[in-house]
This record gives C-alpha cells, sequence and structure tokens, in this order.
C-alpha cells in the first residue's frame, strides 16, 4: 500500500469508490473554492475535496486516511477566522455541507440532535416555535455551522451570562482520527472527553453528529445603548455594572473609530459625537430585568453616559446592534485593509489594555478600532492599513502581534474565540511552557497517534507520539499481560 | 536510597503512614504534605524515580468513591495547599489551591460578595476533590458544574511535569482544556494544585419553595418550573424510601426572589410552601450520617434526560422493591442527576440485581448508573456500566500515566478483573 503524499492519487480513486463522482471534487478549478477560510491570507489548494453525506461515509473516508498516512481537514462553512480549516495540498478536505439535517427536536428533553453541517441559526429557528433556542450565537450565527462552533468552542456575544458551545454540548459522534465512530456523551462517567474535544479545532477527530441542550426563550429582554464622550468612561460604566453584582447577557463597546466605520456602512444612527458606545443586554424573569435595568441605566448615568436609548421589542433591539454587527465587514468602508484580532484580558484590565493599544497606534501610525465584548475582557482591535502604501502591511501585522503580547502581559489569553489555527501557532509558546505544549501533545497523541488530524494546527512544533516527553518505563506489565485495566 | 530516603530529601514534610491514612481501605506506606505546586512536583518526581503508586487525597469526603486503589505507596494530602492565590472581585475570578475547603473559599470570597457557584455535597470537601469527583449539588441547574466554573488548572503529572492549562480569564480557547479532562478523573491522570474558577455575585435575595406530595404528582410539576421563564437557581428532589412521600424543593435566587417564589409555589400545586430556609437535606447526599461523613453504604448515581427524570424515582422505587429493597433517593429533579442510597447491610446480591435492572431501563432511556460507592464485599459490582469512549479513556490513561502509578484502577477496571 502506498502511503504519504504519493498516496493521493492512489486514495483518491478509493474515495471515488466510497462517495462516487458526486461526492468527490478534483478539478483544480473547483478545488479552488476551498482554498481558504475567513482568514483568507493563508491559502492552500486542497489535495482532493470530498462531500459526505453520512457519518459511515466520514469514517470510511478517514480510514481511507489513516490507512494510507493521508493528513485530512474537516470544514464547515468556512467563516473561521483562524486558519482553522485551511486545507493541506497533500490531504483530503471533508467538508460537511451535505449533513445538515436536523435529525431530532426533542423538546420534552430540551435538547436537539443535528448534524455537524446545520448552520447555529437554524437550530434556534427550528426550536423558536415551542419557545426555546439554542444559546451560543457567534456573530456568524447565519452561516457558521455546528460542527466549525464544536470546533472552536465559538461563543458569541451573549456568552458572558450563557456560556459557550462547550456548556451547551450535551453528547458528541465523533469519527476518530483512526476511523472508528465513537460517542461522548456528558452523562459518561470519568474524563470529560466531551469538554475536552470541544474547541481542540478539529485536531482530536470529526464530529459526526451533535446533541445540542436547547435553552428556554428569556421572559423579557432589554437592550440599552449608551452613548460615552470616551472609551474610558465606558469602562468605567461596564466596571460598576459588574461591580454592582449585575450579570448582563452581554456588555459590548464600540470606540469611536468603530462607529464611524458602521456609520459609513450600515447608517446605524448613533447617537453623534460618541467616543465610544456601550450596548448593555439584560435577559431573564421580567421582575429581575426590570429592576437590573433600572441599575444598568444608574450606573450609566452616573459613569458619564450623555444619550440613552432603549430597546425591549425585536425590531428596536436589532436597530440597537445592527452597528455592532456589521462593525467588522463595516470597517472596510474606511480603510483599504485590516487584520481583525483576537485577544483576552482580565476585565479590570482594559483600561491600561487600551491605552496600551492606543500607544502602539500612535507609534506604528497604524489607526486600530475598537469593538469589544467588554463584559468578558474579550478584544477585537481592527488593525486598519493601506495595503498600497509600502510596509503598511508588515507595520499593521507588528502591532496585531504587538496587542497579543500586551493581553498576555496582563494575564489574558491570545483567543478569546476565533482559536489558534494557523495564525497563532506561533503564540503558543508564549503563553505556555514547553511541557504544557507536551502535556497538551499526551491528549493528541491519544487521540490522533498518527497525527494526521487537521495537521500543524494550534502547536507549532507538533512532536511524534512515540517522542512524548517525560519519564517512559514502558507499559504496566499488567497491563501488558491483559490481566488488568488500569486507569 | 530507599524511597523513604528519596521522599525525606525533597524537603517537603513527608510521614510514615499511620491507621488513618488508609484509602479505600488500602494502607499507604507514607503520607505528603506539599504546601505549593513546586513541592508537589518534587514528591511526585521522587515517587516517580522509585515506582510508587500516588493517591492524592484533599478533605476525604469522598475517598470511598470508586474502585479502591489497586496500588497505593504514598498519599498526596493536599490540604496545606489551602491558599487563595488571586482574587480580583472586578474580574469575578479566584485562583485557589487545590486543598482550599469549601467553607474557607466560600468565608473568603464572601466577604467581597462573591461565591463560587457550586454546591459541595459534602462539608469539608476541598476544591481539588470536587474537580476530580466531578461532583455538584443543586446550583448545577443554574451554573454548571465544576467543569463549566472552571477557567484554569495546574496539574502534576505522574513525571513530576508541572502543567498549566486555561489561565484566568473566562473566554479563552487556546490550546486544550486539560481542566475538562481532569475534571472527573478521580486522581488517575495526576494531581491537580490549582485552579481557576470564574465568581458570581452573591444573590441580593433567595427562597425555597417546597412542596410534598404521597404521588408521583410534585414530580411532574417539575418540568412544568424547569421550562417556566421564572428561570429557577436549583429543583431537588427528595424522596426517603420506595412508599415515602416525594419533596420537590425549589431554589430562586434574585432581588424580586420573593415575588417569583410565589409564582414557582402556584406551579408546584397546593402543597408548596415558601421559606427564608433550604430544607435540613439540601445540597447533602443521601445516606450520610452527618455532614461531612462519607456515605457507609452504597451510594448509586442515576443521570437521565429531562423527560425521564419524572419516572426515574418511580423506576429506582420498582427495581428495589423487586430486589427486596429500600432506596432513599435525593438529587436535581431538572437536571436529572439523582442519587439513590442503600443500607450498608443490603446483601450484596440484592445490590447487584437492583443496580442491573435499574441500569437497563435508566438505559433504554439515554440514562446512565453509577456506583460511587459500595462495601468491600460487593466487589463484584459493575460501577461504571458500559461507557461508549472508555477506549479512548483508556488511551489518555497511557498516556499520562505509562506507568499506571496515579490512583491506578479507580476509575474502572475491576470489573475487568472480575470478569477475568
Amino acid at each position: 500500500m502506498t502511503t504519504g503524499p504519493a498516496a493521493l492519487p492512489g486514495l483518491t480513486a478509493r474515495l471515488l469508490e466510497l462517495l462516487g463522482p458526486g461526492g468527490v471534487i478534483t478539478d483544480p478549478v473547483r478545488l479552488r473554492t476551498y482554498e481558504c477560510d475567513g482568514l483568507t491570507y493563508h491559502r492552500a489548494t486542497p489535495g482532493v475535496v470530498v462531500l459526505p453525506e453520512t457519518a459511515a461515509q466520514v469514517a470510511a473516508v478517514v480510514r481511507a486516511c489513516h490507512e494510507t498516512g493521508t493528513p485530512f481537514v474537516a470544514r464547515g462553512s468556512g467563516t473561521g477566522l483562524s486558519g482553522g480549516a485551511l486545507p493541506r495540498t497533500d490531504g483530503v478536505l471533508i467538508v460537511t455541507s451535505r449533513m445538515r439535517r436536523i435529525l431530532e427536536l426533542d423538546i420534552p428533553n430540551r435538547r436537539a440532535v443535528v448534524e455537524p453541517g446545520v448552520t447555529n441559526l437554524a437550530i434556534s429557528e427550528a426550536a423558536r416555535p415551542y419557545g426555546y433556542y439554542y444559546a451560543p450565537d457567534p456573530s456568524s450565527q447565519q452561516i457558521c455551522t455546528i460542527g466549525g462552533n464544536v470546533a472552536e468552542n465559538s461563543g458569541g456575544a451573549h456568552c458572558l451570562k450563557h456560556g459557550f458551545t462547550v456548556n451547551h454540548v450535551l453528547a458528541i459522534e465523533l469519527v476518530t482520527p483512526e476511523g472508528d465512530i465513537v460517542t461522548l456523551d456528558a452523562m459518561d462517567p470519568g474524563y470529560d472527553l466531551l469538554g475536552a474535544f470541544i474547541g481542540s479545532e478539529g485536531t482530536l477527530g470529526i464530529a459526526t453528529k451533535v446533541t445540542v441542550r436547547l435553552s428556554r426563550e428569556p421572559e423579557t429582554v432589554t437592550t440599552l445603548l449608551a452613548a460615552f464622550p470616551d472609551v474610558e468612561s465606558g469602562g468605567v460604566a461596564v466596571s460598576a455594572v459588574i461591580g454592582a453584582g449585575v450579570l448582563p447577557a452581554a456588555i459590548e463597546m464600540m470606540d469611536a473609530l468603530a462607529i464611524e466605520a458602521a456609520e459609513a456602512a450600515v447608517r446605524c444612527d448613533y447617537p453623534p459625537g460618541a467616543g465610544a458606545v456601550l450596548i448593555v443586554e439584560l435577559d431573564g424573569p421580567a421582575a429581575e430585568v426590570a429592576h437590573e435595568f433600572a441599575q444598568v441605566e444608574r450606573l450609566c448615568r452616573e459613569s458619564g453616559a450623555f444619550e440613552m436609548r432603549v430597546a425591549d421589542d425585536p425590531a428596536r433591539r436589532a436597530a440597537i446592534w445592527k452597528g455592532r454587527k456589521s462593525a467588522f465587514a463595516a470597517v472596510g468602508r474606511i480603510s483599504p485593509a485590516y487584520l481583525v484580532q483576537d485577544g483576552v484580558v482580565p476585565r479590570t484590565a482594559l483600561p491600561a489594555v487600551l491605552a496600551g493599544i492606543e500607544e502602539l497606534s500612535a507609534r506604528y501610525g497604524i489607526r486600530v478600532a475598537n469593538v469589544f465584548h467588554a463584559g468578558d475582557g474579550n478584544l477585537h482591535p481592527l488593525v486598519l492599513f493601506d495595503d498600497a502604501e509600502e510596509g503598511a502591511a508588515e507595520r499593521a501585522e507588528i502591532v496585531s502581534g504587538e496587542i497579543l503580547d500586551l493581553c498576555l502581559r496582563y494575564g489574558g489569553s491570545i483567543t478569546g474565540e476565533h482559536g489558534v489555527g494557523v495564525d497563532k501557532s506561533r503564540y503558543m509558546p508564549k503563553m505556555f511552557t514547553a511541557e504544557e505544549l507536551d502535556t497538551m501533545q499526551l491528549v493528541r497523541c491519544a487521540f490522533d497517534p498518527a497525527g494526521l488530524s487537521n495537521p500543524g494546527k494550534i502547536f507549532p512544533t507538533p512532536r511524534l507520539c512515540g517522542e512524548a516527553p517525560g519519564v517512559r518505563k514502558g507499559v504496566h506489565p499488567l497491563v501488558a499481560s491483559g490481566e488488568a485495566d488500569l486507569f | 536510597m530507599t524511597p523513604g530516603e528519596s521522599l525525606v530529601t525533597t524537603g517537603v514534610a513527608v510521614r510514615p503512614a499511620e491507621p488513618g491514612d488508609e484509602v479505600a481501605g488500602v494502607a499507604p506506606r507514607w503520607v505528603a504534605t506539599p504546601e505549593t505546586t513546586g513541592e508537589a512536583a518534587l514528591v511526585m518526581r521522587a515517587a516517580a524515580d522509585h515506582g510508587l503508586a500516588v493517591t492524592p487525597v484533599g478533605g476525604g469526603t469522598k475517598l470511598s468513591w470508586g474502585h479502591p486503589p489497586a496500588r497505593c505507596d504514598l498519599v498526596l494530602d493536599t490540604r496545606r495547599l489551602a491558599r487563595v492565590l488571586e482574587h480580583e472581585a472586578g474580574d469575578l475570578v479566584a485562583r485557589v489551591q487545590a486543598g482550599i475547603t469549601a467553607d474557607a473559599l466560600a468565608a473568603a470570597l464572601g466577604a467581597a460578595g462573591q461565591r463560587l457557584a457550586l454546591d459541595f455535597t459534602t462539608g469539608g470537601s476541598t476544591v481539588g476533590g470536587a474537580l476530580a469527583t466531578a461532583a455538584a449539588g443543586p446550583g448545577r441547574l443554574r451554573h454548571g458544574t465544576a467543569r463549566d466554573l472552571l477557567i484554569g488548572v495546574t496539574v502534576v503529572l505522574a513525571d513530576g511535569t508541572v502543567a498549566r492549562a486555561g489561565g484566568k480569564v473566562v473566554k479563552n480557547v487556546a490550546g486544550y482544556d486539560l481542566g475538562k479532562l481532569f475534571t472527573g478523573s478521580l486522581g488517575t491522570l495526576g494531581l491537580i494544585t490549582e485552579a481557576t474558577f470564574r465568581l458570581h455575585p452573591l444573590p441580593t435575595a433567595r427562597a425555597w419553595i417546597t412542596a410534598t406530595s404521597p404521588g408521583p404528582g410534585v414530580v411532574a410539576a417539575v418540568a412544568r418550573l424547569a421550562t417556566s421563564p421564572l428561570e429557577p437557581s436549583a429543583i431537588e428532589l427528595d424522596s426517603p424510601g420506595v412508599r415515602a412521600p416525594v419533596t420537590v424543593a425549589a431554589l430562586v435566587e434574585g432581588v424580586a426572589a420573593g415575588e417569583r417564589a410565589e409564582d414557582a409555589a402556584r406551579l408546584l400545586g397546593d402543597t408548596a410552601r415558601i421559606s427564608a430556609d433550604p430544607p435540613a437535606w439540601w445540597g447533602r447526599l443521601p445516606g450520610q450520617a452527618a455532614p461531612g461523613a462519607g456515605p457507609a453504604g452504597y451510594l448509586l448515581e442515576l443521570r437521565v434526560p429531562p423527560a425521564a427524570a419524572v419516572t426515574a424515582p418511580a423506576a429506582a422505587g420498582r427495581a428495589a422493591g423487586a430486589a427486596g429493597l429500600d432506596a432513599h433517593i435525593r438529587g436535581s429533579a431538572a437536571t436529572c442527576v439523582l442519587y439513590a442510597a442503600l443500607p450498608p447491610d443490603t446483601p450484596p446480591g440484592a445490590a447487584e440485581i437492583f443496580v442491573t435492572s435499574l441500569r437497563t431501563e435508566l438505559s433504554a432511556a439515554g440514562g446512565r448508573l453509577v456506583v460511587w460507592t459500595a462495601p468491600p464485599e460487593a466487589a463484584r459490582i459493575d460501577r461504571f456500566g458500559p461507557v461508549g469512549s472508555a477506549a479512548l479513556m483508556r488511551r489518555v490513561k497511557e498516556r499520562f500515566d505509562p506507568e499506571g502509578r496515579m490512583s491506578p484502577g479507580r476509575l474502572t477496571g475491576g470489573a475487568a478483573r472480575a470478569g477475568a
């Protein structure tokens, strides 16, 4: 049997047998459709693309990859922003777009069983007639898939109160990197493999069926838009709200440059003259929300808000969110090119880190627009530059990288929701020691000893599993003899 | 150098084991009490040099959980790892050493008007023990379990490697979440020395709504309450015996707790009463002689999907009746994690019949049954039942602890051995 890169032609023939011509893409032009995900400056044309329709087909494809030593990468809608679904030219790209059935909407058990290619929003839409929804709501929820959400442990604006994908997934059927179909269930005693799998960016296998928890629609949702003269006073308001013991569903902030971009793009009609706007959304029992809302309004006013708007119906709420939700795309209106950064800092460090970003911006002559999840310290600085200007792209890269250094210096993280992917693997050694990265490799090696599942992502220098570090004296004799099964 | 000499030369407090240091009946040779992660790593390295089997021990309240260790040379007692390392109230985050007890942590955080929204089901429990056993109480409905509140962890592996994962920010997706992996690991992957949690503000007001009924009526009301927009923080159930009345108690928290409690009371029916304090049994495992004492008999955990929660207590009652037993059932009715206690003098054969038949019935509804504790004479009982991902778990264990020295055999394996 041929293995390694030379195996691809033979493997493709086998894939055609498994999936038929309609399920395999080999045409070079069509392959290029899949050469990148949402992070477009990393590109690679996949060796071959497959479009399986069932878990059994995914397992057959993965088994064929395993037998031939061929790397494989899973991809949903390709909305990822860290190059997590970047294909391999010497490998197979497994696209889940044909696996998009909602298999079961189980209201009495408050859960839905879906295939990985189902979009995030489709689950909530299916559940809404019954008064339920699926809580994690990444900004790309109209198009991103649940399989991708699982890979990235996606959050969204409302994860401050409601949590991330990992808090709402009850079970996952996955195809292991060796081609076995295994179910990880939150009810299983023992290691929380479900929790470890979610957010592993496709390096531990491919989810083929996801059981998610459905949440009851809250009795009341109230949204406040508050305009502040500057980011500092908005930050004071955020601290005051959290300090008062209020846990909003979301607290989002945009600075002047981000507001300018949003206005240019979608005319969101935010209060003129605002140096920062804060969106605070509260949800829950009406009696609680009414009380907390009065508190939030008072605290915003005391912190310097000069205009406030309130929405408690869907249309007016959408109007408030319009500017925030369009912010990323909108900066295209005020800058020829930009980088989206994704760093996290402890909430109390926000003022210092924002000042640090301003300083970086001034030092390198690069504008930075700030849009962020203020409640949980997740920053999304948009680093703007003119790609026609010589050296500007490089300076923007430097600023973007130094923002992450700043986050780490204040005890934060290099990614809050976009993932490490290929884009940030080089920053992992800044956040973790070699021993810590080696320890994470132990997990990888347990699931994927051959290192074929989305290789090159997350870890800068993956080790061979046979070379795992530490004291090793071989298998325990009792285990080797089959007398004991110790763990 | 002998193993004992090696342990002493680490400079960490190590003493010979005494009566009372047994782990589920297995006597160790030494007990080490490190005060820092670094000290723990020194001890673990010395243990690795001599192939010693190590069992981490916290407050000791759940030492009887899981199988007795197959080997135990060294107990790693975490109770001197008891400090709050960082608590930034504005960030609602605290980093603590694993040996801190629930009470000490609550006192430290309470001073700032905050709490770790995790119920410790036995008094004297430590944070590390709560993580290792994945135990949780009533608050799991609103705030999830330990895995949902843990945002960072520091562990020492069998070979002395110190590894940290996660961090001290709530939103973080950098690298694998080792904290989740270690949650529920019963000390078989390594030693947890530090944990970072997201915190919650202490609620302004609380109210409990309690209703008791002889039949399943009040249990049926659980679903109405759980799916109401009242957002209760907990819904618990207590059924002291197969033929005893069932009590359901719910907790609402927040400024408007009083008002919401009245709405909740209407949903729970005519017998509902509102009080400012929880029922005496709230947040405690059934079958405990006293708070802090481990269960003396059999403690079973029943996990079922919500729709089966209404029928699970009755199913347990039927299975107990068929085996000629009585069972005390208590637990989280809405999140569908219930505990069943059988008295210590239950004949092992009858217990096995009960476990097997109830497990079969719960499995058909997509549920699980785990036997956390059982007397030594019940060693034949399959404690964990079938687990779909057991093979993957075994591979994880082999990578983290290839020599099989960390609490060997606690998590599973007894059934395999007994069947061989």
